[in-house]
């Protein structure tokens, strides 16, 4: 199991890790509150600042799993693994416009997830229940992935093993996560957030400067990376190059759009956006969070200085760890390694606390114990973090990946149906929570068949009469605002509204 | 105002091809991979712009 460890990197490894469990023990104590209280626990009692939230948010959203799989596909493909870049352009401005106005109506009201708030919108609760499904589904799936993340470079430390050992260390770090998480909950991963993004930005800083001085510069990187590309273009038939075919261009635009119109309606955004302090230190972080993007721009191409030094590997995940044995020294590999696995635990444990707080607040409350207590509900809410957090392991002990793999991208199809219902709600109330439910059930379909390929799952598929392929989550989402819109015109929308204008409003007023 | 200023990165991030080309390079990076990254900060610069204009400090 460990006669090709690699002790130098492991006990780098080891030594970080370990510190970052004892910051996930002692996070309880921090900003301290009462964390037998869901708005403590699963909130953080909403006191991040704008720095904080700066860290926190950045762990959050650009997960281990990102630096495994971007420079995953640039490697297997070029430019088109680049969508990463206009998603997270994207994804600003639409911050910038709509969740302050969330996060004021959430504060205004005590809510705590989307659930909450659509029901207080549309007073339907099976939009609700709609809404809190969703999430938590497309939730497990993306946990999952963060342990593939872990185990990638568990396995580059030279781990090795049969059957349930192989797993071994990846569980044991699981659990202790789990442990720590259920006893601090969401000030765990804000404090964790500061090492891991600290480790990332110098190990991806590190990789931009001493790679390419090794291969000879950017020019040699990217000559050398459009020649392999182009060997395996022709050897699988399939576009792969430095530019975009033509025919991939409208799949590049519709996922970059998708992508960014569902990455915020997952519990674990509303989590990580909605515990900070202000919708002043939202706005802040708007234009502060883009330099992860950069960072993402940056280890994407980290695929194409993999081709350009050769690293040939089987599963084109294992080429960032690949990348960082061949070109350094041992301790700085092992560094590299422990900031992607921290880098994992910080979504994981948000992502729990995401799915745990929806399943307390918009499935236990509404539809099985109406009468549950604040402290109760707390209780349930830690209860089922460590639920989520078990079932996303054995999903990745007893199922192959490609399962999960998956799992993930069909979540992303599904999580985009629920934006009408959440984003949309914020500036009007004049689509009923009827026609929206009726929408969504129609885009989930829709996206889910649009998926089913003949040989696997697939994220685009041609649009009828258009001539172009899209991404599935957004051709659904069209059928979805317009069959919500008819409806709308044609039904009553007689049901309650517990919001009124001026409780999306903070201190800045936004015209 | 506000909303086309916020628009403006979003449709220069998604007009591919305007950046969908090799040249010219910079420090050895084709245009597609420079031109990206460059946009980060600028999106960056138009949210300040509205943030400022919202009266944030």
């Amino acid at each position: 199991m460990i006669d090709h460890l690699n002790w130098t990197a492991t006990s780098v490894f080891a030594v970080f890790f370990l510190g970052v469990t004892v910051l996930g023990f002692v996070a309880g104590r921090w900003r301290r509150g009462d964390l037998n209280s869901l708005h403590e626990w699963g909130l953080g009692g909403r006191r991040f600042g704008a720095w904080v939230s700066w860290f926190l948010i950045g762990g959050d959203l650009y997960t281990a799993y990102t630096v495994i799989a971007v420079p995953a596909v640039v490697y297997a493909v070029g430019a088109y693994g680049l969508f990463a870049v206009p998603y997270t352009i994207l994804i600003y401005p639409l911050l910038y416009a709509t969740f302050p106005r969330l996060w004021a109506v959430t504060r205004a009201k005590h809510y705590l997830t989307a659930g909450d708030y659509v029901y207080g919108r549309y007073g339907n609760r099976w939009l609700e229940l709609a809404v809190a499904v969703t999430g938590i589904v497309a939730t497990m799936p993306y946990i999952a992935l963060q342990l593939v993340g872990m185990e990638k470079v568990i396995g580059a430390l030279g781990f090795e093993g049969t059957g349930w050992l192989s797993h071994l260390p990846l569980s044991i770090a699981f659990v202790i996560l789990a442990i720590y998480t259920y006893q601090s909950g969401l000030r765990a991963p804000a404090l964790i957030a500061f090492v891991k993004d600290i480790m990332i930005y110098i190990f991806v800083i590190a990789a931009i400067i001493v790679v390419p001085m090794k291969l000879g510069g950017y020019g040699a990187v990217f000559d050398a990376a459009a020649a392999a590309l182009a060997k395996k273009a022709a050897l699988t038939g399939k576009p792969a190059g430095l530019e975009l075919q033509p025919a991939q261009i409208m799949p590049f635009i519709t996922l970059a759009i998708g992508s960014a119109m569902a990455l915020f309606m997952y519990p674990h955004s509303m989590t990580g956006i909605l515990s900070a302090s202000s919708g002043t230190a939202i706005r802040k972080n708007a234009f502060m969070l883009p330099a992860y993007s950069l960072v993402l721009g940056l280890i994407a191409i980290m695929g194409y200085m993999a081709l350009a030094a050769g690293i040939e590997v089987q599963d084109p995940q294992d080429v960032v760890p690949a990348l960082f044995a061949k070109m350094f020294p041992a301790w700085f590999a092992g560094f590299a390694y422990a900031g992607i696995a921290i880098g994992a635990l910080v979504p994981a444990a948000i992502m729990s606390i995401g799915a745990a707080n929806t399943f307390t607040r918009n499935i236990w409350r509404p539809f099985v114990d109406s009468g549950i207590g604040p402290r109760e509900e707390a209780d349930l809410a830690k209860l089922m973090s460590l639920i989520v957090k078990v079932g996303a392991l054995i999903v990745i002990l007893v199922m192959p990946t490609k399962f999960a793999l998956d799992l993930q991208l069909l979540g992303g199809v599904w999580m985009i149906q629920i934006f009408p219902a959440v984003i949309f709600g914020l500036f009007t109330r004049w689509f009923s929570g009827w026609a929206l439910l009726v929408g969504w059930a129609l885009g989930m379909v829709t996206g889910t068949l649009l998926s089913a390929g003949v040989a696997s799952w697939t994220p685009v598929h041609a649009v009828f009469g258009l001539g172009f392929s899209a991404y599935n989550g957004l051709i659904a989402l069209v059928l979805n605002v317009g069959v919500a819109g008819i409806l709308s015109a044609l039904l009553p929308n007689r049901a309650p509204d517990e919001t009124v204008a001026t409780d999306y409003e903070d201190e800045v007023v936004t015209a | 105002m506000k909303n086309i200023l916020l628009a403006i990165p979003c449709l220069l991030a998604i007009a591919v091809p305007l950046y969908n080309s090799d040249s010219p390079r910079l420090f050895g990076f084709p245009f597609f991979y420079w031109a990206l990254f460059a946009l980060v900060p600028v999106s960056a610069l138009f949210i300040y712009a509205v943030f400022r204009l919202d009266g944030g400090k």
